[in-house]
């Protein structure tokens, strides 16, 4: 075994290969649901992209904040929410994370620090500033990680939320997940550099590239800006390069990108890239996978279980929530 | 006690009480700081909190509002203010898709208590894009409180309850009533959000005025009790949740109701209150229609005639309530 695991022990791993798979199994799952009409509205598969959300996950503490996106579900798996009251949330039920007033859109787990996915392109970036003021104002020991796409980067309000950051020092991580396009729009269209994290230079604060289907490099990085925010170094701008395989949400025909290039990128696929290198590094077994694969599968299943038999909401109650 | 304030004073010294008891809330926006706000409103609030709580941002208005919001979220109580309601515009986003909705949005497990303060109104001569009164954009969207104080004692009151109130809140203020001045009472109270109220007893005519409004109302109340018309004024002083039973009462008892505010009259609050009104029990005891007296439907424009004839005037009341007592059904 070489150092390449020296900063992860193996228990660890296997933790972070389980939460990638399931993120698939869940999305995987969810899909199927979707087809067979027992999910309506519509969804953003991260599949393909679960390296970028474990890799920065497990670089933060149960108490650190996150804000997520519209494609979210890899975030909130991976900071630890319960898959059987996201899948509830999928089936509109009063167990979801959000009462079934949110859906796939918007679910949040306030008890594990996610403070959100979001509907809105770059909708969690201004917010994120706010965030990491309230916690430099409290003094806390907390750091807030923002995930936000390649799209988001040229939204208005992304250059107002990390410019605030940087001027205050906020204990802020950027990450982005550039995964290529925003709907049909490649990045190569919409952007005029290479990196999206040279970008940083702008506002005087580190960027960095990394492979985001690479969840080792992914947690290397974001640790490395988790500890700069944490000391009061202010933020960073993580640019984690990765793939979505399925089209934008379900109404997508991807007219707007080759088989070929899917294919390739699917060769690249950050689970099989992690089970691999731990079974070369004789960490992991292929009956270790075997058996991880079962429980996750296992996970699903009774997630669709407690989500079929959760109540619906009370129509009695819709105007519950609007105010506090 | 109380003492004669300004309404900027009275303001300021709800911020002062506030972040006095209250580590939590901060101030945070445009030149808030040394310079002590466009309006001079936080002026002081600086030298004694300093700058960690009077919080100059750059002129980033998509950025103050998300500060607040995820500050508010995170266990903060932050008073953005957006240094002309104009502004507001470029703030949308955050404050309607998020600060309003994520309660309800997420399941009722978070709670978003920040007050956007943002002057509005014409009346100062900085045109069409320094002038505006939008306070009904965010009477439609569900999750945010609108309150549009018209006296000193009433915007201390007011700004202290939207405060300590645990949802976003959008408190505007009116340019020309920052001078004006009223008794306030000394330190700490409460006026309730969501609860209109009588600034003026009539029998024959009601008028409901927003901000300013209430100011020229009660001066053409006066003149009209003069000619023996006696107006009863009723200031919702919250637009919403708007406390609507107040305004019933006083058109059942007076049966004419004259609404008059400053923004355009068309998509204007002046629309949900006549429409209240018309659904209310008031319907069977109105002697005339509802009538509306609000801003033209044009920006506001430059020129001080043009200016002043865009808005309601003591004048333009004075006439309407007239027309109006005379008006039968």
């Amino acid at each position: 075994m070489d150092d390449q695991f020296a900063d992860l022990p193996p228990a660890r791993l296997q933790d972070l290969l389980h939460q990638m798979m399931l993120i698939r199994a869940f999305e995987e799952a969810a899909e199927q649901l979707y087809l067979q009409g027992m999910i309506h509205g519509t969804m953003h598969l991260s599949i393909g992209q679960e390296g970028a959300a474990v890799g920065a996950c497990a670089a933060l503490r149960p108490t650190d904040y996150i804000l997520s996106t519209h494609r979210g579900h890899g975030h909130c798996i991976a900071k630890g929410a319960r898959v059987d009251q996201m899948m509830a949330e999928f089936f509109g039920k009063e167990t979801g994370y959000c009462r079934g007033r949110g859906g796939s859109m918007h679910i949040a787990d306030v008890s594990t620090g996610n403070l959100g996915a979001n509907g809105i392109v770059a909708g969690g970036v201004p917010m994120v500033a706010g965030v990491g003021l309230s916690i430099q104002m409290q003094r806390q020991d907390r750091v807030a990680l923002v995930f936000f796409g390649d799209g988001a980067a040229n939204e208005g309000a992304f250059h107002e939320s990390l410019n605030m950051a940087a001027i205050w020092s906020l204990p802020v991580v950027y990450f982005c997940e550039n995964n290529q396009y925003a709907m049909s729009m490649a990045i190569a269209r919409a952007s005029k550099i290479e990196r999206l994290s040279d970008r940083a230079c702008a506002y005087g604060i580190p960027g960095v590239t990394v492979d985001g289907n690479d969840p080792l490099a992914v947690y290397r990085a974001t640790r490395e800006a988790v500890e700069r925010a944490r000391s009061g170094g202010g933020p960073t701008l993580i640019e984690a390069r990765t793939y979505r395989w399925k089209g934008h949400s379900k109404s997508d025909k991807q007219r707007y990108r080759t088989k070929e290039e899917v294919k390739q990128w699917q060769e690249r696929d950050p689970i099989a890239r992690l089970a691999q290198q731990m079974i070369e590094a004789s960490i992991l077994t292929e009956g270790d996978l075997a058996t991880l694969q079962a429980r996750v599968e296992q996970e699903i299943i009774d997630a669709i279980e407690f989500a079929k038999v959760s109540p619906e909401p009370d129509p009695a109650t819709i105007l519950e929530g609007v105010y506090a | 006690m109380s003492r004669e304030l300004t309404y900027a004073e009275a303001i300021r010294e709800a911020i002062d009480l506030a972040m006095a008891r209250d580590e939590r809330v901060f101030v945070v926006g445009e030149d808030v700081g040394v310079y002590g706000g466009a309006f001079g409103v936080t002026d002081g609030l600086f030298q004694k909190y300093g700058a960690e709580r009077v919080r100059d941002t750059p002129i980033s208005e998509a950025g103050i509002a998300g500060v607040a919001t995820g500050a508010a979220l995170t266990g903060m109580r932050p008073i953005a203010e957006i240094q002309f309601m104009d502004f507001i515009t470029l703030s949308m986003e955050q404050l309607v898709l998020q600060a309003a909705k994520l309660r309800f949005m997420l399941g009722g497990k978070v709670q978003v208590p920040l007050v956007v303060r943002t002057p509005a109104g014409a009346g100062t001569g900085a045109a069409a894009q320094h002038s505006e009164s939008l306070e009904n954009w965010f009477v439609h969207v569900p999750g945010l409180k609108v309150v549009m104080p018209s006296t000193p004692a009433d915007a201390k009151g007011l700004l202290l309850a939207s405060i300590e109130d645990p949802n976003p809140v959008i408190f505007v203020e009116h340019k020309l009533l920052y001078r004006t001045k009223g008794v306030v009472p000394e330190g700490d109270y409460i006026t309730p959000l969501s609860q209109s109220e009588v600034k003026r007893s009539g029998r024959d005519l009601t008028i409901v005025a927003t901000s300013l409004m209430v100011v020229r109302a009660l001066e053409a109340a006066v003149r009209l009790a003069e000619e023996g018309i006696e107006v009863e004024v009723v200031d919702p002083r919250t637009l919403k949740p708007l406390d609507a039973e107040p305004i019933v009462r006083s058109v059942c008892k007076t049966g004419r109701v004259l609404i008059v505010h400053e923004a355009c009259k068309t998509g204007g609050f002046g629309g949900e209150l006549a429409a209240v009104i018309a659904e209310s029990e008031a319907f069977d005891y109105l002697d005339a229609p509802i009538r509306r007296l609000a801003g033209l439907d044009i920006p506001v424009p430059y020129n001080r005639e043009l200016e002043r004839r865009m808005t309601p005037q003591v004048d333009d009341i004075v006439a309407a309530a007239r027309r109006l007592v005379r008006e039968a059904r």
